[in-house]
């Protein structure tokens, strides 16, 4: 086996090598052809994560809520759905069997129904961990909200929720590199993202391994920047003393 | 953990350049195993049946070889079934894991650096499927229009050739199999669908009604198809050659074909309805293993 690392710098009509692995005109390398993949990949991943977020957290808070049970029950049954389905499975009803449903999402782009697949997939996990944070709080904290006379939804967002916020942080950073690697089965609805590329340029160079270790780069480059982004977010928002108490170095 | 990983990759050059030395009549000889590399849905080429069985025109075809050399080696053969696909099917049969692949290999230039590939059996010509009312007719009537075609094929590098020197604008899908290019087809996703002409009839003979839809233009492409062998193994390569020339000779190919192509086949007994090209006689007629890079030159 012998290594062809040139394949990247190939231009994708007629496979010539083309200098700087920057081709003219209308033409495109591998390399830029990765690149280009490697924006979709990211796009996806960023969108899913804004509506994992939001949604994530509106459900978590509403499954800590003290005095709406139906909203409760509402919340759970959210998580319960979006976590019990593989990813896959989700993002093909969302693709092929709710469009025939209603044909009204026949209109809505592809990219549009990956990024809510995706969203809601981690919004239940997300959740999760919402609650998990809210319930780690003792419960003088909630009390103490109370007696200060502040209203739930003041509670919630001057004393819960930047305590919690802060314990989930790492759950969080792994969800996070989670969704940007799960943005991978994109491919299977058409999005032209890291693996779909991979996928398509070992065929037609018939490098797979080059390209695959192209790729896995690109992935593990990408995933560890969320990691490094996160990291940096905990130790800013450390509070003295508080939660990771006196490691200096942060839950990482 | 590094020490390890060394170990594996040390291990996995050892496995491949012992395999390479080889040839494989000696190895079937002392073993009394051959390999077959299948594709579980390659159309009538090679498909499943279902509980480890495989069938289709170019598993038969490699049947016939090694009852060849069977009598090549003077002994019975065991056959291995190795389902492989269009990622490892190359590796596999460099690295010697798979000794004969009778799937559905494009034989082109680059492969043949890797491997080697007995003489055409099957010339595929990619093709359009469309819904039969959609008025669609041939490449040019794909302007503004959404064509699906498969991830991991070459269909779709002709396609964006295509596109560029005809400036014929369309917009593309890709389904992640056969299976899911053809429910984009079905479900209104896209207004074509653009494949080997064997994928598209199956996929056809096999929907819920196979009427809705019709396979309409000129050939985009022709590739020619074959069977793949380890590269270098002369002995080896002759007796599947010679099997092959010897089917074409007699016209026993032309059977095969409709065996597979024309008339029902299992499991469900449907019909492709898909007769020889005539780019494929053309093959049988001068047996040859020219790449399709020859094919295009015309």
């Amino acid at each position: 086996m012998s290594w062809d690392w040139q394949v990247f710098c190939k231009n994708t009509s007629d496979g010539a090598v083309e200098a700087a692995c920057w081709a003219k005109g209308a033409d495109i390398t591998y390399f830029e052809w990765m690149i280009h993949a490697w924006g979709w990949t990211l796009a996806v991943a960023a969108c899913a994560w804004v509506i994992a977020m939001v949604v994530g957290f509106s459900v978590g808070v509403a499954r800590t809520l003290p005095a709406s049970p139906v909203l409760t029950r509402l919340a759970n049954a959210w998580v319960e759905l979006f976590r019990n389905i593989p990813i896959l499975v989700q993002l093909f009803l969302w693709y092929f069997v709710v469009p025939k449903a209603f044909p009204f999402f026949q209109h809505v782009p592809g990219f549009l129904l990956v990024i809510f697949a995706l969203g809601f997939f981690t919004s239940a996990r997300i959740a999760e961990q919402v609650r998990a944070g809210i319930q780690a709080l003792s419960r003088g904290q909630r009390y103490a909200g109370m007696a200060v006379g502040f209203t739930t939804a003041q509670t919630y967002r001057y004393v819960l929720l930047p305590m919690a916020f802060r314990i989930i942080i790492p759950p969080l950073t792994s969800e996070s590199m989670n969704l940007l690697k799960n943005s991978s089965v994109a491919f299977a609805v058409s999005i032209a993202e890291l693996t779909w590329f991979a996928m398509q340029a070992q065929e037609e160079t018939s490098r797979g391994i080059e390209i695959y270790i192209g790729v896995t780069v690109m992935y593990a480059l990408s995933a560890f920047a969320v990691n490094r982004v996160f990291a940096f977010i905990e130790k800013r928002m450390r509070i003295p003393g508080f939660i990771v108490a006196g490691t200096g170095a942060g839950g990482h | 953990m590094k020490k390890q990983l060394i170990a594996i990759a040390a291990l996995a050059l050892a496995a491949g350049a012992q395999a390479q030395s080889g040839d494989t009549l000696a190895k079937v000889k002392a073993t009394g195993l051959i390999t077959m590399g299948v594709r579980d849905s390659s159309g009538a080429l090679s498909y499943t049946l279902g509980d480890g069985k495989y069938a289709g025109y170019h598993v038969e075809i490699c049947e016939r070889i090694i009852a060849n050399v069977e009598k090549s080696v003077g002994r019975k053969l065991q056959i291995r079934y190795q389902p492989v696909t269009s990622q490892n099917r190359i590796p596999l049969v460099a690295n010697g894991t798979v000794d004969i692949e009778c799937g559905s290999t494009t034989n082109n230039a680059a492969r043949q650096k890797d491997v080697d590939f007995v003489h055409t059996t099957y010339v595929e010509e990619v093709r359009i499927a469309t819904k039969a009312n959609s008025g669609i007719n041939g490449i040019k009537d794909l302007t503004n229009k959404t064509v699906a075609t498969t991830t991991g094929t070459t269909s779709v590098q002709l396609l964006r050739k295509h596109e560029r020197a005809n400036n014929v604008d369309f917009k593309e899908v890709f389904g992640k199999d056969h299976a899911d290019s053809f429910l984009l087809l079905e479900s209104g996703r896209a207004d074509a669908f653009v494949m080997d002409g064997q994928i598209l009839a199956g996929n056809i003979a096999n929907a819920k009604n196979p009427a809705e839809y019709k396979i309409v233009g000129e050939p985009i492409s022709v590739e020619p198809i074959a069977i793949m062998v380890r590269k270098n193994d002369t002995a080896f390569k002759k007796i599947a050659n010679d099997t092959v020339d010897g089917l074409a000779k007699s016209g026993d190919i032309g059977k095969l074909y409709d065996k597979w192509f024309v008339n029902p086949i299992p499991p469900k007994n449907a019909r492709l309805n898909l007769p020889a090209s005539t780019a494929t006689k053309a093959a049988w007629a001068s047996p040859n293993d020219k790449p399709v890079e020859e094919y295009l030159k015309k």
